[in-house]
């Protein structure tokens, strides 16, 4: 390997990677039984969230609700929240992996999760690319939650 | 030979009611020898959370499109996928699914793509199972896979193409049956949320907004054939069953579900659902559109 190669592994925190690799180590017919594993891992919202819903972002149209929020922590920290309806089970898994995979990490890592992170962990086919898409949408929300934080204390 | 009908007095009043079922028959003809229940979702997991029992599962965007073609799968891919899941072609199918059906509507489009006689809707879809407390398992069954034949797919009765639509205008009624804020444009993208990307907003010129959640009950059932007729015939949009209608969304998933309205429960004997629908009409090169909330004119280059 070159030294200019820039390879997932160096780029992608270790708690993503570690989920990168789970995915990948089932066959595809298996991931989307382990995403639905992951998708009941989903942490409940801290009280705060709970009880002032409207501090999450909420979007929705032809898709699922999910509502969602990407905190950085006055230690620079990030936490990743969500909450979605018990019958959107993939919008649950995709929220529970970024929660998973984000929370823990500094705003500057949140920042350089490659935004094609979705599409490594080997589930495209077997949840189809828009679904997928779904995923990105919400680490995109994430990273510009995460900058307009760290714009604000600035 | 097919199951026998719901003769419920809200479903036999329909023009064809042998397309809808409820969940009081349902339950009652699950495990019928000729009856496959099939679930389709917008969410991938759903079925895997629990289901129907018996109930096999079609995912719209894995299993019925193929994803080099961009199209729907070919007969043969089909007959594969229905032999598989123990469907015959004289087995009726009977769909759910959740989102009030958007995507079990959509599955019986393709099926009806392919002919498949015996395709019916449950009634309010999952969601009215699941309110109403009726059982549901994670046990997938492992179907006897039967011989389906490879019928070729009919691309003209029920489905339109942009050039279709091009030459439809008009000529025909066309029924958008999205929100009303992208029926005007206002609404073309919601920020950082994952849609089809488009890069216009609008709708088709000469369409009328009805969206398809018009159609619906509280309860997730599609309404009386009396209320359907306020709506779309006379005294609401004024059509009639004689009209050549063609409706479409934004990936054809909503618009199949008020093709179902049209054609089965009202009986207008053409309608088309437009599948490119507002993803493909709303980017493709030189074709015209019409902001606000006004049906607007046919350009004088296409008329």
């Amino acid at each position: 390997m070159s030294e200019h190669t820039t390879t997932a592994d160096e780029t992608l925190p270790e708690a993503l990677a570690a989920l990168r690799d789970d995915f990948l180590a089932v066959p595809e017919r298996d991931r989307l039984q382990l995403l639905l594993e992951i998708s009941r891992e989903l942490p409940d919202l801290p009280e705060r969230y709970a009880n002032a819903p409207g501090m999450l972002e909420r979007i929705e149209e032809c898709q699922s609700p999910v509502r969602a929020f990407a905190e950085v922590g006055d230690d620079d920290v990030v936490h990743f929240y969500a909450t979605a309806p018990e019958e959107a089970p993939t919008t649950r898994g995709f929220a529970s992996i970024l929660a998973q995979g984000l929370s823990g990490l500094t705003s500057a890592q949140v920042l350089a999760v490659p935004d094609d992170f979705p599409f490594m962990i080997g589930l495209t086919r077997a949840v189809s690319p828009l679904r997928m898409n779904g995923m990105s949408g919400m680490l995109t929300r994430a990273k510009r939650q995460v900058r307009e934080q760290i714009a604000a204390r600035a | 030979m097919p199951a026998p009908l719901d003769t419920t007095e809200k479903i036999a009043a329909y023009a064809h009611p042998d397309r809808l079922v409820s969940t009081d028959w349902l339950a009652e003809h699950l495990g019928d020898e000729n009856v496959v229940v099939v679930e389709s979702d917008e969410d991938v997991l759903l079925y895997e959370t629990g289901h129907i029992p018996g109930a096999v599962k079609v995912d719209w965007h894995t299993d019925l499109n193929d994803p080099d073609l961009r199209d729907y799968l070919d007969g043969k891919g089909f007959a594969e996928l229905l032999g598989a899941k123990g469907i015959s072609r004289d087995t009726t199918v009977v769909l759910y699914g959740d989102k009030n059906n958007w995507w079990a509507a959509y599955s019986a489009w393709v099926f009806t793509l392919f002919g498949h006689e015996d395709v019916r809707l449950l009634d309010g879809g999952r969601g009215k199972w699941i309110a109403e407390g009726r059982e549901t398992t994670t046990d997938v069954p492992t179907p006897e896979p039967v011989e389906y034949p490879v019928v070729e797919r009919d691309d003209v009765t029920i489905r339109a193409f942009k050039e279709d639509v091009l030459a439809h205008l008009g000529k025909g009624p066309l029924v958008d049956i999205r929100s009303p804020q992208e029926f005007t444009g206002e609404r073309l993208h919601i920020p950082d949320y994952p849609e089809e990307g488009v890069l216009r907003g609008g709708h088709i010129p000469t369409a009328r907004n009805v969206p398809w959640a018009t159609a619906v009950a509280e309860d997730g059932t599609y309404k009386s054939r009396a209320e359907l007729e306020a709506i779309y015939q006379e005294g609401g949009l004024g059509l009639s069953t004689d009209d050549d209608v063609v409706t479409y969304c934004r990936i054809g998933e909503r618009s199949s579900h008020t093709w179902f309205a049209l054609t089965y429960l009202l009986g207008f004997d053409k309608v088309r659902n437009y599948d490119g629908s507002w993803t493909e009409w709303g980017n493709a090169v030189r074709v015209p559109i019409v902001k606000g909330d006004q049906p607007g004119e046919v350009p004088a280059h296409l008329s």
